[in-house]
C-alpha cells in the first residue's frame, strides 16, 4: 500500500473543515453550530501538527495547543451567550436571533 | 511503508500498521463529523464530536505529537465536550429536536462548502510539490519537554512562544469572565 503522506493528513482535514462549513452554513440549532466551529478548528489543528511533522519541528505543534486554549475560550463565551439567550427568547435557533436585523 | 520513516526511528518503536490506523481514524473522525451536522438530536451530535475529537488525538499520535494528542483528550474530550453536554441539558433539546433542522438557504451553503471542498482539492493536486514526501520522524520521548521549552523558555530566557503563552491566559481570564457575567441573571 502507498505510504502515508502529509497530502493524506490535509485530505482528512480539508473533508472536516468542509463538514464543519457545511454545519455552520445549514443548522439552525445554535449548539450544533458551534460544535461545527469545533470540528473546523480540529481540522486546522490536524494540518499544523501535520506540517509539524512534515517540517521536523515542533512550532506547528506550539501553535495547535494555542488553538485548542483559544477553542476552550470560544466555547465557554458562545455557551454563555447561547444561555443568556435562551432565557431571554426561549429558543436556540440561530434564524430567530435577529434583533439588529433592519 | 516508507522507508525513510523506518531507518528514522531507530531507538524508538517502530510504528506498526500505519496505513490501516490512519485509514480507519481518518474515517472514524470523518463519520463522526458526518454525524455532528446531521443529526436531529443535540446529545447525539455532541457524542459524535466526541468520536471525532478521540480519532483526531489518535492521528496526532500518529504524528509523533504525544502532548497535543493528550491536551486534545483533556482539554477537548474531558472539558469543552462537558461543558456542552450541560449547555444541551440546560436549553430545551425536546422542542428542538422536533423543529425544522435546517436553514431556509440550506442548499446555498451546501453548494458553497463543496465548492470549497472543490478548491481544496484542486489546490492540493496542482500543489502536491509543495508538499515534499518525506515524514521526519520526531523525538517521541522529549515531546513534552522541547514544547516546555518553547512555552516557557529555558535556561533563564524567554522562549520564542513564551508572551504569546502569557497572552492566552489572559485570554483565558477574559473568557471566564465573560461567560460568568454573561450568565448571571442580575448584574
Amino acid at each position: 500500500m502507498a505510504p502515508i503522506t502529509t497530502l493524506h493528513y490535509l485530505v482528512v482535514a480539508a473533508a472536516l473543515f468542509v463538514l464543519g462549513v457545511i454545519g455552520v452554513l445549514t443548522r439552525r440549532n445554535v449548539v450544533i453550530v458551534l460544535m461545527s466551529i469545533e470540528l473546523i478548528l480540529n481540522a486546522v489543528n490536524l494540518n499544523l501538527v501535520a506540517f509539524s511533522r512534515m517540517w521536523g519541528n515542533l512550532h506547528g505543534q506550539v501553535f495547535a495547543i494555542f488553538i485548542i486554549v483559544d477553542a476552550a475560550a470560544e466555547a465557554a463565551a458562545g455557551l454563555g451567550i447561547l444561555i443568556a439567550f435562551f432565557r431571554n427568547k426561549e429558543t436556540i435557533n440561530v434564524d430567530e436571533i435577529d434583533l439588529l436585523k433592519w | 511503508m516508507n522507508p525513510a520513516i523506518n531507518t528514522a526511528v531507530g531507538g524508538g518503536m517502530a510504528p506498526v500498521a500505519t496505513t490501516f490506523f490512519f485509514y480507519l481514524l481518518g474515517g472514524l473522525a470523518i463519520a463522526g463529523g458526518l454525524a455532528v451536522i446531521t443529526r436531529r438530536n443535540a446529545v447525539h451530535s455532541a457524542l459524535s464530536l466526541i468520536v471525532t475529537l478521540l480519532s483526531v488525538a489518535g492521528l496526532y499520535l500518529m504524528l509523533y505529537a504525544p502532548f497535543v494528542a493528550g491536551v486534545q483528550i483533556i482539554v477537548y474530550a474531558g472539558g469543552i465536550m462537558v461543558l456542552f453536554l450541560f449547555v444541551i441539558m440546560l436549553v430545551n433539546v425536546e422542542t428542538s429536536s422536533k423543529e425544522r433542522q435546517f436553514n431556509r438557504i440550506w442548499p446555498i451553503g451546501l453548494v458553497a462548502a463543496c465548492t470549497l471542498l472543490a478548491l481544496f482539492m484542486s489546490a492540493f493536486t496542482k500543489g502536491k510539490a509543495l508538499f515534499p514526501d518525506r515524514m521526519v520522524t520526531l523525538a517521541e520521548g522529549s515531546n513534552t519537554q522541547q514544547i516546555a521549552n518553547m512555552l516557557y523558555g529555558e535556561a533563564g530566557r524567554m522562549g520564542p512562544y513564551t508572551f504569546a503563552f502569557e497572552i492566552a491566559s489572559l485570554l483565558l481570564l477574559v473568557a471566564i469572565l465573560g461567560a460568568v457575567i454573561m450568565t448571571k441573571k442580575k448584574i
